[in-house]
């Protein structure tokens, strides 16, 4: 096995742990193929058990004959390992980063991961489209197709013709459908291409009309052109409009997410710098464009009747992000846990959302970013936002939306591995790996992301996107920044209130029918 | 001069009682008008809607008005903007000039009262007869609040020196000062110390004896020395026997300490006074922070920022690291008081801005007491009322000097609401009690926040012509309290150690947006938790009853229960929607007016006119018809007295016309 080449010193006693508003503990460090674990060897103290996947960089510094490596993970949390000797605390770092940098996907944790608990429900057969529409997946590489699609596209169109140009999909609501695809192939000669026309024209019965929601501005969008791709000429497409607006490129999220991190883990406790690194980083700008153009599009579909296609470049990232949001906007459904996972499923993994490039690194890399970037962490964050705003209209709570993250980042799972279906079906993970979903879904699994203040609401949720309504995600940012025992007490509290009602409310009807019942016993003639 | 003559004095400054066809603009979206007649009145301005469906009404107290302005006239008509010291504002557009111009003359000089007999406080009646408005004064009892705290006792007395005020007249009557300084002690330390306010107590801590004791600036100067003055901190210091330093903390930042010197004041001498640890807390003055605040306001009223100029605003505004540096001193002082055991004097200038905050977010941090809603008022009328805190300078209550105006008490609450931010679980209150007492701080709708001082109150009888929010607060306490609050908790947990990293304090969005209700979450936590709250307790009163019945098997009386069965049922769902469905089901301003047929719920936006093919269907006209405005989209939100989030009942912008809380302007 390589992994036993890779790591040169498998143990070290002695090594002191320090972590944020935890005591420091002391005990032996054992690296494995997959995971950093310290442990105290005492009953009662917590082990720590890292993924090598979840470290995003180290640091060295010696003092002495004293090491101290700093462990910066893709979660965000830092944390500190004091490892006594030189020559044990170089082994043991330079292990960490071959071992945290594998190149090889099926050298990942999932391939190697065994569920200790029983598998009832198989997240693998969850969520995978029908079996009629099998033969599509080949031919269109990004876009598997489900039923939602073709429900939406009509039947005259030929299925080869849309694989060729651009590639659709598409939610409905009512009579208006929301479609994604990618940019368009016009270059700067202004191609054609007849069958992108009628489909995208045929999708709109006479007399309605649709919009094409470009998610880059026209400057951009212009741009692509030289490089082969471009926008809809509105005269080709008569029933439909475009508007532009500007999302930015992945590549420039992955410069906020570190410039955020780095304002949030800053010590100088100067509140100006607080604010203008804040608004340096951009995040929080970010979100409000994101949230901005998916209440756009919702909008269209749900006051105008009218029917939106959105797309940016490749449609696998900003395409993603407003489409999966306009969906928890319009639709009750994606608002319970089953229905935010068929979401993460159908208009992520299926779509196409290259999670092993964009998740390859995290906050903390230091190295040139090549593709990653937080396209999915933004956009939890956007969810997250809307739940904030609409407490009671979620099923689940923000602890669910903080565990995609980490999943996405470094998880035993074999569910965000890979770049597109393609890709997944080639490292056959649904046969050698367990899907994340087969273990949130278990009931002791589900509690922790239960949502106490939850009652369904069929309403569409228009979130406001003021600056002054949009908040910094403090569970991911400054979550190891901070003592959550308030806050904890608080949420406890908030179930103590909720199911104590509950409870009484049982108790209440209970009585109320022994009573009912007792009465019409004694008095038989009284009419009800 | 009677309160019916004022009343009088006061018509004669409306030029215009009545304007037909004025326009109320939506400030989320200018094209959102409602039509409707302004009336002024001697107490408030009133716009009442021509709404087909429901006659909307908005009242505002003229106290609370800050400041109108004009702006340029358009096409539609001659714009008036309104600005409330609760940071509401409002903007009629009038059709005629010469109404525009007498409504605003009358306005101006309206919200701008030269007398005290002219504030509505004086005029407010409510239908309470003689006995009970002066028992609503006895509401809170400062005595009260001194034996609670342990005091009197062997260490500690009230002194009757100020009975007259004579001694120092910003002060209250009663003063406690350790019971070994002699009378001519206390009086050579007054005159030692700016405005004659000599150093007394705040705080008693009775788990360690130690104190919070508070005054002004030694009138040191380069050298000088007072012999009492050493004596009474000396005596401060023995009044706490576990002890054998006490701190000197002056609020102010070093360098304004020091200028104060060659004005013949300044700070103590560590090498004169025995025992004392001298420190220095830079809290800016009164200036800085009414600058800070107004530039804070600036950026809260931006319509429809960008981010980046939401957060450089916000940071240029320095206004929460004001609040950071109130708050690190007040954590100071507890910290000192808690764990050390040590007595503390704090001092700024006059002893009545930043004083009077740091003493008060200290107690908060110390006691849980002050986490209860009476502990909050009785705290706010000892520290700020009775000690001097000059509200009408600092209120703008009369048209004054616009430099003595100054937000100290804003940032004392919000501190309070940043701790609640902390400790969600730790208060009783919640932040609408907050809010609540911010309003009428500056509504003049009461009495308690009226003049500068004690005695000036007691000249004025405030006390026989006005009447005192603390019981009013009290009978809709239910409005006010945190569902969350753990009193048992709250007991044991004695001092809160909150955090300071500059990312723990934020922007108070319910107090500085409070009107702009599209800016809120549309579901609120609290309402909701209130709710469940209070059916729980009626689930409870149902239960023992039920029980009751089924143990005595009363037919008789399990017919009554069988009726109230009804009651139950129809609340069983009650907590369930406290969705505000008429804003929730409505789109916010995402883009530009371009879509076609809404043009209420669209504003274009500059930077979004980026390419022509912006303008969809043109075809369609794109309407810019103010008056096109769908009762969907908000219009009707105006009345918002009918949301039960918007409508505390304290309040007075939003008023409903039945409402016992009116004036004789209704006559």
């Amino acid at each position: 096995m390589e992994f036993a080449e890779l790591i040169k010193t498998p143990r070290v006693d002695g090594v002191v742990l320090h972590r944020p508003f935890m005591p420091t503990v002391e005990g032996t460090l054992c690296l494995t193929g997959h995971h950093l674990i310290l442990s105290s060897r005492q009953d009662n103290t917590e082990e720590l058990w890292l993924l090598h996947a979840n470290i995003d960089s180290i640091e060295k510094r010696f003092v002495g004959s004293l090491g101290t490596i700093i462990v910066k993970c893709k979660d965000l949390r830092v944390i500190q390992l004091d490892i006594p000797g030189m020559e044990e605390c170089l082994n043991i770092a330079s292990s960490i980063e071959a071992l945290s940098t594998l190149d090889s996907v099926s050298l990942m944790y999932p391939f190697f991961y065994r569920p200790l608990f029983e598998v009832i429900e198989d997240g693998w057969q969850l969520f995978v489209p029908e079996e009629a529409f099998k033969d599509l997946e080949s031919m269109v590489l990004f876009y598997p197709w489900n039923e939602t699609t073709l429900f939406g596209l009509p039947k005259e169109d030929e299925e080869d013709n849309i694989a060729l140009w651009s590639a659709e999909s598409a939610f409905t609501v009512d009579e208006a459908v929301m479609m994604r695809a990618a940019q368009p192939l016009t270059g700067t000669n202004g191609r054609r291409c007849k069958e992108d026309e009628k489909l995208i024209n045929a999708t709109l019965c006479a007399g309605k009309r649709g919009y094409i929601i470009d998610t880059r501005t026209i400057a951009v969008a212009q741009q692509a052109k030289t490089r082969g791709g471009g926008f809809e000429q509105e005269a080709n497409y008569p029933q439909w409009r475009r508007i532009h607006k500007a999302i930015e490129r992945s590549n420039v999220l992955q410069d906020s997410l570190i410039k955020l991190v780095e304002a949030c883990n800053d010590q100088s406790h100067s509140m100006d710098r607080w604010l203008s690194k804040l608004e340096a980083s951009n995040w929080q700008s970010k979100v409000k464009e994101i949230l901005t153009t998916a209440c756009l599009a919702a909008q269209c579909i749900d006051r105008e009747g009218a029917s939106v296609l959105v797309h940016g470049t490749e449609g696998t990232d900003s395409t993603l992000q407003v489409t999966s949001l306009a969906q928890i906007i319009l639709d009750p459904a994606c608002r319970t846990i089953r229905g935010f996972e068929v979401l993460i499923e159908r208009e992520w993994l299926q779509a196409g959302h290259p999670f092993q490039q964009r998740c390859a690194q995290s906050a903390y890399s230091n190295g040139k970013p090549r593709s990653e970037a937080p396209v999915f962490l933004l956009f939890l964050d956007c969810v997250w936002q809307i739940l904030r705003q609409f407490p009671c209209s979620f099923q689940f709570n923000e602890n669910l939306l903080i565990m995609f993250f980490e999943h996405a980042y470094a998880s035993q799972f074999g569910t965000f591995l890979g770049n597109c279906v393609a890709e997944r079906v080639k490292l056959q993970l649904s046969q050698k790996t367990v899907s994340l979903w087969s273990w949130v879904n278990r009931p002791q699994e589900l509690e922790r992301f239960l949502n106490p203040l939850y009652e369904p609401n069929n309403l569409v949720i228009w979130p406001s996107v003021a600056p002054q309504s949009l908040l910094l995600w403090e569970g991911v940012f400054l979550r190891w920044n901070r003592s959550t025992k308030c806050l904890d007490e608080a949420c406890q509290e908030m179930v103590h209130i909720i199911e104590y009602n509950k409870e009484l409310q049982n108790k209440v009807n209970s009585l109320r029918r022994q009573l009912a019942q007792l009465e019409t016993e004694d008095s038989p003639l009284q009419t009800p | 001069m009677s309160c019916t003559e004022v009343w009088w004095s006061e018509m004669e400054h409306i030029r215009m009682p009545k304007v037909e066809n004025v326009r109320l603009v939506d400030r989320s979206s200018s094209r959102r008008t409602q039509v409707g007649t302004l009336y002024l009145t001697a107490t408030h301005t009133i716009f009442v809607g021509k709404g087909s469906e429901d006659r909307s009404e908005l009242w505002v107290l003229h106290s609370l008005v800050c400041d109108v302005l004009k702006h340029k006239a358009s096409q539609n008509g001659y714009p008036l903007i309104i600005h409330c010291k609760n940071f509401q504002v409002i903007q009629f557009i009038i059709p005629q000039e010469s109404d525009w111009h007498n409504v605003y003359i009358s306005l101006s000089r309206l919200s701008r009262p030269e007398k005290y007999e002219e504030l509505y406080c004086f005029s407010f009646n409510p239908n309470v007869d003689k006995a009970e408005r002066e028992h609503s004064w006895d509401f809170l009892d400062l005595k009260a609040e001194y034996s609670r705290m342990g005091l009197p006792n062997k260490l500690w007395h009230v002194t009757a020196i100020n009975r007259e005020y004579r001694v120092c007249d910003t002060y209250p009557a009663d003063l406690f000062v350790p019971k070994s300084v002699t009378l001519p002690v206390i009086i050579g330390s007054s005159k030692f110390r700016s405005r004659g306010r000599f150093p007394t107590l705040s705080y008693y801590c009775k788990e360690n004896h130690a104190t919070i004791c508070r005054s002004s600036q030694p009138l040191s100067g380069f050298s000088a020395r007072c012999l009492e003055d050493e004596q009474m901190l000396q005596a401060i210091m023995k009044s706490n026997p576990g002890s054998r330093f006490m701190y000197v903390v002056d609020t102010r930042p070093k360098l304004n300490a020091m200028a104060n010197r060659a004005a013949g004041k300044g700070y103590e001498n560590e090498d004169n006074y025995c025992n004392i640890k001298f420190q220095f807390i830079g809290i800016e003055n009164i200036h800085v922070m009414r600058n800070s605040q107004q530039k804070l306001i600036e950026v809260s009223a931006l319509r429809s920022p960008s981010m980046g100029e939401f957060l450089m605003g916000l940071e240029n505004s320095d206004w929460l690291r004001h609040i950071k540096s109130i708050m690190e001193a007040g954590i100071f002082i507890s910290k000192a008081v808690a764990e050390e055991g040590v007595s503390v004097l704090v001092h700024c200038s006059d002893g009545w801005d930043r004083t009077a905050q740091v003493c008060s977010v200290a107690s908060v941090l110390l006691d849980p007491y002050y986490r209860t809603l009476k502990g909050l008022m009785v705290l706010i009328e000892k520290d700020w009322v009775s000690f001097g805190h000059k509200f009408s300078h600092r209120c703008g209550h009369l048209d004054g000097e616009a430099k003595e105006v100054s937000p100290v008490i804003d940032q004392f609450l919000e501190c309070v609401w940043q701790l609640m931010e902390q400790f969600p679980c730790y208060f009783e209150y919640n932040e609408k009690f907050l809010i609540s007492i911010h309003n009428h701080v500056y509504s003049c709708h009461y009495g308690n926040f009226i003049c500068n001082s004690q005695k000036e109150r007691k000249d004025l009888c405030i006390k026989e012509k006005t009447h005192s929010i603390w019981p009013h607060l009290w009978e809709n306490k239910l409005d006010f309290m945190n569902p969350l609050f753990k009193p048992d908790q709250s007991q044991n947990q004695g001092l809160l150690r909150p955090r300071t990293a500059p990312y723990c304090f934020k922007y108070w969005r319910r107090l500085y947006n409070r009107f702009d209700r599209e800016l809120h979450p549309r579901q609120s936590e609290l309402d909701c938790l209130m709710t469940v709250k209070e059916e729980t307790q009626q689930l409870e009163e149902a239960l023992a009853l039920y029980e009751q019945k089924l143990a005595v098997l009363d037919k008789e009386r399990a017919k009554t229960l069988y009726m109230q069965k009804g009651v139950l049922e129809s609340k069983q769902a009650l907590w369930s929607s406290p969705l505000d469905t008429s804003l929730a089901n409505t789109p916010q301003d995402y883009i530009g007016g371009f879509i076609g047929g809404a043009p209420n719920v669209f504003t274009l936006q500059q930077g979004e006119r980026e390419s022509a093919e912006l303008c969809l269907f043109g075809d369609k006209p794109k309407s810019s018809d103010a008056d096109n405005s769908d009762q969907e989209s908000g219009v009707a939100d105006f009345s918002s007295h009918s949301s039960g989030e918007e409508s505390l009942p304290s309040e007075d912008s939003v008023k409903d016309p039945d409402s016992d809380e009116t004036g004789p302007n209704r006559a």
